[in-house]
């Protein structure tokens, strides 16, 4: 629905953008100067020269098909078509005449006699292009009198339209009506070209021509619903339901995404203050325009019934709820949280920032624990998921976070993929990377699994070394150690950037044999030559860009795997320019910014140890208060130390760590121990079971504030509407501190960022203001790069020079056994979204209704298991029941499940194993059995009750 | 298994990690290296556990052991 023009939206231009010098050529008696490949209809756009079109759009290549785009260019036999035709110099092209306007005028008649004339009573009437080229080229009659047609449901003699096909409404959140079809094929292209599923295609030709998908709707096709089509499409035949109800919206807010940590830039369409769609925006530097099924549809949570909006307390965790006023809820957490301290000490209480608030709600956070509380604990999910990132790639290159932008993937040339499963996690960046696998670069996967990257339609990867769960840091040494014997290092590069008496003492250990992928190869299952391969591809193929995700991360030597990422990198001189780079593929949507307005314990904003007199100093002025030099308490820490006694109090925003958190029945253990619980979220999670106070919080439509991604990327979110639970996120706890004595007075988030770039070098000149006219900026930004940094370590590290570290493999104490003979991993799965607590509440359970154990069929086989079984997954932490599925997708020997469903307990298996250097979960690796069961275990069955109970609510007293 | 032990034995696991990844690492100073990393990510608490720990004669690595003299004790 592209024609739709909301203000600040751009027009069509017709066709992509292209590089290349200048070429001058005239259009309407205009002179334009556009780049070499652009195409006459881009070019005449540009000069604000619109000419008709139908099936073109600039976010697809030139298709040539509705002829409505007809010029005449001086010297050229014929009528070309604009969007097909490159710009030559010295060209002088015409758009209008009479010869084109009554071609158009055919054209456009010949469209309409096989179209419903029901535009009064149309989903797409206003937003529809048919009818505005009906309007543009001034269509008065259809001389063509009803014959063959598509969209008559019955002829005049009663008799069915063999042609006409019923709309298909089986996606929950768009429907496709074949009557409405101009066959443009736009669609099929933006399926093809955008989304690269090629769920869709063109069956039969001519007047038999169809939109069809390869199953028998759209639900049973392999569309994964992210809208490209709804997008693409210029008439009502894919079209949003949310519009069919609420007709079209009448004002929009640009915003930015909060699931993943792509950070898509949405627009938020509404009439008034009701929500009618989100639509992505070209002008996203993320995005591009691009979307996926939960940035686009799966934003209905925030309307859900379960939604709490009122503040609750209660005495015991055995109680039910009691609904409560603002100020008795935060005088009775204050109260509590006081009385910890006074009868346990200052160290007794702490926080856990979300990766799912703003950046200035998570400032604020941490800024409660440092000046408030006076202590530094302080943690957040990034524990969970990427503390090895920031460790390992702060001490190789001196940051914690991406080296590139998204926009680099254009320009590699082989892509190592490692532990991340980016078309079901960060789709619309993997839409990216493979539209440019599709245009030649190469792949290497590392995962155990065989993820859908590995051989998708178009997409097939060179090298899938699927490796044993826990040997990552075997397997990336292995590669190492090709490339040092092999000679295949950029030696230029690491004596200029590097230091390089660390690389000889690197090398000497890498060469070793022990790590040699023939030696490895035992512990890994990943056959050696193929290792080679790989490796010498990496090395050798051009731009080698490295992504990776919790696969590397979440494992005992996550850190050291890392660092071995950065090995690789820095041996083979990828790093500094476009197409190349270390890139971890953030989960959440504001991990970044969590961990860069200091939500780690051990550091204060940007990335500055709490021991350092001069860090702390800048904010002991800013705040009036001492900074406690000692390290806090890390979330698994924490936990113990509540076992202890010696931490009683926790507040806990927009984060649910019983479910997501690994080893579920000592995360409850830790819980229950404590004194105070404060849980601020959407939802009665499941942390909330365990809680005293209950902080209704507010969505991403709700409030403003800003988020980061991956891509050091700052985006800003703007509120669409008002807080339905009354107060923001920053606002409540802003009153939080108050309630404790502090004297806090943020009247907007945009002070809150005045304050952190006012402290933190890295964020010095990001403000409101920059952010509203550059549309995004990503860190550093200040002084030196006062719009920001695409890219990091271009000419030279940001600690200096780039460090080789030693990274020797230490077998998890994680093993298989007799008694768990099978190895865990668990991921993630397109529709659902970490622990499910938004999009659970959206028409995605149609995609994904319950987490499933794949499990390989000869382990299956072994075990009696058959496709849809019951089973009984059992490790030394627990054992919980879910259904199976038979794949080969894992190897034999590995089962795999996704933890989006708290009923599953997906994390009552896991363990306390963790990474040696920051304590981030080994969720990737947990050995297990299986076994037939027959439904539910007794233990997911006393949650169920157990969650039932700590529920209730009892209504407020009048 | 009693939560004290339960989190001694944890503790005693976490630092025999922390000594894994030191003693790969080139020079001498492997022991200053694991107790730095103890005193940087470490709270006042667990390190107090540690000591006192240390003092027990948990079963910790050697390398732990040579670290603990430069394992910062916490004032309060």
């Amino acid at each position: 629905m592209t024609a739709f023009v909301m203000p600040g939206e751009t027009r069509d231009l017709g066709t992509p953008a292209r590089e290349g010098r200048p070429v001058h050529l005239t259009i309407d008696g205009v002179a334009v100067t556009v780049p070499e490949g652009t195409s006459v209809m881009r070019a005449a756009a540009e000069a604000g020269l619109a000419i008709p079109k139908l099936c073109a759009s600039d976010s697809l290549e030139a298709f040539g098909s509705c002829r409505l785009c007809v010029v005449e260019i001086e010297g050229r036999r014929g009528l070309p078509a604009a969007c097909t035709t490159p710009v030559h110099p010295g060209m002088v092209v015409h758009t209008q005449s009479e010869k084109l306007r009554r071609v158009r005028l055919g054209v456009m008649e010949l469209y309409i006699s096989d179209h419903p004339l029901d535009c009064l009573t149309c989903a797409a009437n206003g937003d529809c292009e048919l009818q505005d080229m009906a309007g543009a080229v001034g269509l008065r009659e259809v001389r063509y009198v009803t014959g063959a047609n598509h969209f008559e449901v019955r002829d005049t003699s009663g008799q069915r339209n063999p042609e006409w096909r019923p709309v298909d409404e089986s996606n929950p959140y768009f429907a496709f009506d074949p009557s409405k079809c101009i066959v443009c094929n736009r669609c099929v292209r933006a399926c093809e070209e955008v989304q690269g599923t090629f769920a869709l295609t063109l069956e039969g030709r001519g007047f038999e021509s169809r939109v069809a998908t390869g199953g028998a709707d759209f639900m049973a096709s392999d569309c994964v619903s992210c809208g490209a089509c709804v997008q693409a499409c210029p008439t009502a035949t894919l079209q949003e339901k949310s519009v069919i109800a609420q007709g079209l919206p009448t004002r929009s807010v640009l915003t930015t995404c909060a699931y993943c940590g792509v950070g898509c830039s949405f627009r938020a369409e509404l009439q008034g203050d009701r929500l009618v769609r989100m639509v992505p925006s070209k002008e996203g530097r993320a995005n591009h325009g691009h979307s996926c099924v939960k940035g686009r549809f799966a934003y209905g949570y925030a309307s859900h019934p379960d939604r709490i909006t009122r503040p609750m307390i209660r005495d015991s965790i055995e109680d039910p709820w009691r609904e409560v006023g603002w100020a008795e809820a935060l005088a009775f957490a204050a109260g509590r949280l006081r009385a910890i301290q006074q009868a346990h000490g200052r160290r007794s209480i702490g926080v856990i920032t979300s990766s799912r608030c703003t950046n200035e709600e998570t400032f604020l956070v941490q800024k409660l624990a440092r000046a408030v509380f006076r202590n530094n604990n302080t943690d957040t999910c990034a524990r969970v998921c990427h503390s090895p990132t920031g460790y390992g790639l702060g001490q190789a290159f001196g940051t914690s976070a991406g080296t590139q932008d998204f926009d680099s993937v254009e320009a590699s040339d082989v892509i190592l993929v490692i532990g991340a499963n980016p078309t079901d996690a960060h789709p619309v960046f993997a839409s990216r990377m493979k539209k440019r696998l599709r245009a030649g670069a190469r792949l290497i996967v590392i995962d155990p699994r065989r993820i859908d990257l590995v051989r998708s339609p178009h997409v097939a990867a060179a090298h899938h070394l699927a490796l044993r769960p826990g040997t990552n840091v075997a397997v990336v040494s292995a590669m190492a150690h090709v490339i040092v014997t092999e000679g295949l290092i950029d030696e230029a590069y690491i004596r200029t950037r590097c230091d390089w008496d660390e690389y000889l003492a690197y090398a000497a250990f890498i060469a070793d044999p022990r790590h040699g992928p023939e030696a490895t190869e035992l512990l890994s299952g990943v056959p050696a030559a193929e290792l080679r391969a790989a490796a010498r591809l990496y090395a050798t193929g051009g731009n080698g860009a490295i992504y990776y995700g919790l696969g590397v991360t979440e494992h005992s030597q996550g850190s050291t795997a890392v660092m071995g990422i950065a090995n690789l990198a820095m041996l083979t001189g990828n790093m500094g320019r476009k197409g190349v780079g270390v890139n971890p593929l953030r989960g959440q949507n504001n991990v970044q910014g969590a961990c860069d307005m200091g939500s780690f314990p051990h550091e204060l904003p940007g990335y500055r140890h709490v021991k350092n007199a001069d860090v702390r100093a800048i904010y002991e002025a800013a705040w009036g208060v001492p900074i406690d030099p000692e390290p806090g308490l890390r979330i698994p820490n924490m936990l113990d130390a509540a076992l202890e006694g010696r931490f009683r109090g926790l507040y806990c925003q927009g984060e649910d760590i019983l479910q997501s958190d690994p080893d579920t029945m000592h995360v409850a253990a830790g819980l229950k121990a404590m004194d105070c619980v404060i849980v601020q979220d959407l939802f009665l999670n499941e942390t909330a079971q365990y809680a005293h106070v209950f902080l209704p919080g507010s969505s991403f439509l709700e409030k403003d504030g800003t988020f980061t991604n991956a891509e050091r990327r700052i985006n800003r979110v703007r509120a669409v509407m008002r807080p339905r639970n009354g107060h923001a996120d920053w606002e409540v706890t802003q009153m939080l501190a108050n309630a404790m004595g502090a004297d806090w007075r943020y009247g907007h988030p945009s002070q809150i960022m005045e304050e952190i770039a006012r402290t933190t070098p890295s964020f010095a000149a990001v403000s409101y203001d920059l952010l509203d006219q550059e549309g995004s900026v990503q860190w550093p930004c200040n002084a030196e790069h006062p719009e920001g940094t695409p890219l990091m370590h271009v000419d030279g590290f940001v600690r200096g020079r780039g460090r080789f570290i030693v990274t020797e493999y230490l077998p998890t104490d994680e093993k298989t056994g007799p008694r768990f003979p099978l190895l865990l991993t668990t991921g993630r799965i397109l529709s659902q979204y970490n622990v499910g607590a938004q999009t659970r509440r959206t028409p995605n359970a149609q995609w994904h209704g319950e987490d499933r154990l794949e499990i390989h069929p000869h382990d299956a086989e072994l075990r009696g298991v058959q496709e849809g079984d019951w089973v009984r997954l059992a490790s030394r932490s627990g054992e919980t029941s879910l259904r199976a599925t038979l794949t080969d997708r894992v190897s034999p020997g590995v089962v795999y499940t996704t933890f989006h469903h708290p009923d599953t307990q997906a994390n009552v298996i896991t363990t306390d194993v963790s990474d040696w250097a920051t304590n981030c979960p080994e969720y990737k690796v947990t050995a297990v059995q299986v076994s037939l069961s027959n439904g539910p275990t007794d233990g997911q069955r006393a949650r169920a009750a157990r969650a039932g109970r700590s529920r209730r609510i009892l209504p407020a007293a009048e | 298994m009693s939560p004290d032990t339960r989190s001694s034995e944890k503790l005693v696991i976490m630092a025999n990690q922390i000594a894994g990844f030191f003693r790969a690492q080139p020079g001498t100073d492997q022991a200053e290296r694991v107790a730095a990393h103890l005193n940087d990510f470490w709270d006042p608490g667990m390190r107090a556990q540690f000591l006192a720990l240390a003092e027990a004669g948990a079963a910790f690595d050697p390398l732990v052991r040579a670290a603990v003299p430069f394992v910062r004790r916490p004032l309060d």
